[in-house]
């Protein structure tokens, strides 16, 4: 580290914001309040009443979160083009998940889902196969939650607050503890509606932030062309294991990576939790339209690796951690006040998804383990207290991930959960079209996904760790390098395919679908006047 | 939920608009997963090597596209709407 003492411009400006979004955190309980607080849908999600701008901003602060500004540059720091990959895999995604979002959005208002278990329970009427699907859910969330401690703790590390080797751990970790109480006290008392209201402040820290980066560091470098010189002259320097351009060799790994993040991107469970959390139909494709502008933020983020690069961040330093590189060159780069905006950018964008994540992770717990198997007469009241609690039990568990194991198993485990969560694709986003499929098969080829999945990443060593070192390995029957993910995907659909084939041939019995073809195209029901609706804000469907 | 028929029933599942709407949203999937197609240097934008400034590029261009499906998408529910509200009525 370059900096050995404690930046205290940057850390205080850093501090204002951070109490800023704790007090917004708190009082985001009073924002757009319900008449019926005790419900699910209130404190998981936000009273399902997000309009066009509120829903984007949450998004955008749910998808694109600390560990990606941290880890996005750091890949193209240390491998260039490959670490690319995120702008094919951001910009593909939201025109495929147009098309089936907004079927999912429907049900769940018609039915009044809460997670994408809820709905797989509907459709397929099978307790193992939503208890699976919820289950890959919270077990993919898990490390992601964790890995957001991650961009927090790179930040503190420059800053020169904790992570130094030679403090005790407790010195060494207060500030991640103490950020994170924080956030648990604001997500138990306000759900959603907390890191909704902070999403504004972070997204908007965001991309002043960016937009400063990509314009002012450039002029300090000298221009684009002498950064990407630079880049150019360390990816050809012998023993360097990265590229400018992505080669003919790494093109279908860079092709599948992006094709299968961007099938699994609304599978996970923060992602479902956003989108149901919008007011309507229309709201959820408007927002497929418009999220790209964070995309772009994230493209031009990720050149940020190439300007650390240019301005010899970690040149010399043995053993540079590269997801240091962003945070050490904003300190190089910018006056120490901007550092300490540019620091609260990554630090807030760290809460906002944890926070999200963690209420996806509880709603699930509640509806798909909870009240399915523990306890089926739970009121909605109860419902609530459940995840409540679930949403602190979460992050004490991903802090305690953090602080006493490995990061790299974190790493590790979130590039497993990529893998694993892909595997729920056929069971949902099938089910949203056709009810063909049998549940027996959907479960047989979702274990058979998650076998091969887990087993082939197990195979990869990298530089940093013997064992899931990385997602791409060679495809099977093609023979080019391909991202594991997405060919346990295709395995998992021929699995379910002959078998659904098979178990129709002998005449398996079906289960009852709770859905009808209808509810996929439904509108909001419309607003109940409090006179006429004195129980529940919306008519929900008993579940 | 509302009883009344199901969107759609007067048109034809396969109608112009939900065409053009859905070869709208195949363009940049297929763009972006034809990799060799802009796997190379030159030409260079303001300093930036083809391959990065095309990815870029696509980004608001998917947007556009994403906007155009909305729009055939929207029209298209209506026009079913009004089919199916003047069949009941």
């Amino acid at each position: 580290m370059s900096h050995s003492g404690v930046n205290w411009t940057a850390l205080t400006v850093f501090l204002v914001f951070f109490v800023l979004v704790t007090v917004m955190g708190f009082l985001a309980s009073r924002w757009r309040r319900a008449d019926n607080a005790q419900h699910l849908d209130e404190w998981g999600l936000g009273g399902r009443s997000f309009g066009t701008w509120v829903t984007w901003f949450l998004l955008g602060g749910d998808l694109y979160t600390a560990y990606t500004f941290v880890a996005v540059p750091a890949l193209v720091y240390g491998a260039g083009a490959a670490g690319f990959f995120a702008v094919p895999y951001t910009i593909i995604a939201y025109p495929l998940v147009f098309l089936f979002l907004p079927r999912l959005w429907s049900v769940s208002r018609v039915h009044g889902y809460v997670t994408p278990a809820d709905f797989v329970r509907g459709r397929y009427g099978s307790r193992p196969l939503a208890l699976v699907v919820a289950l890959t859910g919270i077990l993919a969330t898990m490390p992601y939650i964790a890995l957001q401690l991650v961009g927090i703790q790179a930040v503190l590390d420059v800053l020169g607050v904790g992570g130094s080797a030679d403090s005790n751990w407790f010195v060494k970790d207060l500030p991640l503890f103490l950020a994170f109480a924080v956030l648990a006290a604001y997500t138990y008392s306000s759900g959603l509606r907390a890191p909704a209201l902070i999403a504004f402040v972070k997204d908007t820290l965001v991309y002043l932030v960016i937009i400063v980066a990509v314009i002012y560091i450039p002029m300090r470098l000298g221009g684009y062309g002498a950064i990407f010189d630079s880049a150019a002259q360390k990816f050809s320097a012998p023993g360097s294991k990265g590229s400018l351009i992505t080669g003919p060799k790494a093109q279908w790994g860079y092709a599948t990576l992006a094709f299968g993040s961007a099938l699994a991107l609304f599978m996970y469970p923060h992602s479902v939790t956003g989108v149901l959390a919008s007011r309507s139909r229309n709201t959820v494709r408007r927002n497929m339209a418009i999220m790209p502008a964070y995309s772009l933020m994230l493209g031009l983020l990720a050149l940020l690796g190439f300007m650390a690069i240019a301005a010899g961040v970690g040149t010399g330093v043995k053993g540079f951690n590269p997801q240091l590189s962003v945070p050490q060159l904003f300190e190089n780069m910018f006056p120490d006040w901007f550092t300490g905006v540019a620091f609260a950018a990554i630090g807030i964008g760290a809460l906002v998804p944890a926070a999200i994540m963690s209420i996806a992770a509880a709603n699930l717990f509640t509806r798909n383990i909870y009240k399915e198997f523990l306890k089926p007469a739970a009121t909605p009241a109860d419902e609530t207290k459940v995840a409540k609690l679930a949403s602190l039990l979460v992050k004490v568990g991903a802090l305690a991930f953090v602080l006493l194991m490995d990061k790299q198993f974190a790493i590790n485990l979130q590039l497993l959960g990529g893998i694993w969560i892909l595997q729920t694709f056929v069971s949902i986003v099938g089910g949203l079209f056709t009810r063909w499929f049998h549940r027996w098969a959907l479960l047989a080829g979702w274990a058979v996904g998650m076998t091969y999945g887990t087993w082939k990443a197990y195979g990869v060593s990298s530089a940093a760790t013997k064992h899931f070192g990385g997602s791409s390995a060679e495809i099977p029957g093609i023979g080019e390098i391909g991202y594991i993910g997405l060919t346990a995907f295709v395995l998992n659909v021929l699995v379910t395919v002959v078998l659904t084939l098979v178990l129709r041939a002998a005449k398996v019995a079906d289960s009852v679908d709770e859905t009808s073809r209808s509810d996929y195209t439904a509108e909001a029901p419309p607003r109940p006047k409090a006179a006429d609706a004195p129980e529940a804000p919306e008519p929900v469907a008993a579940h | 939920m509302s009883s009344e028929t199901p969107a759609g029933a007067q048109l034809p599942v396969v109608t112009p608009a939900r065409v053009l709407a859905g070869l709208s949203l195949l363009l940049p999937v297929v763009a972006m997963l034809w990799v060799s197609s802009y796997t190379k240097a030159t030409p260079e934008l303001g300093g930036l090597p083809f391959f990065y400034w095309y990815q870029l590029a696509w980004v608001p261009a998917s947007a556009i596209f994403t906007v155009a499906a909305y729009l055939l998408l929207r029209r298209d529910e209506q026009a079913r709407k009004a089919a199916a509200g003047g069949a009941s009525a």
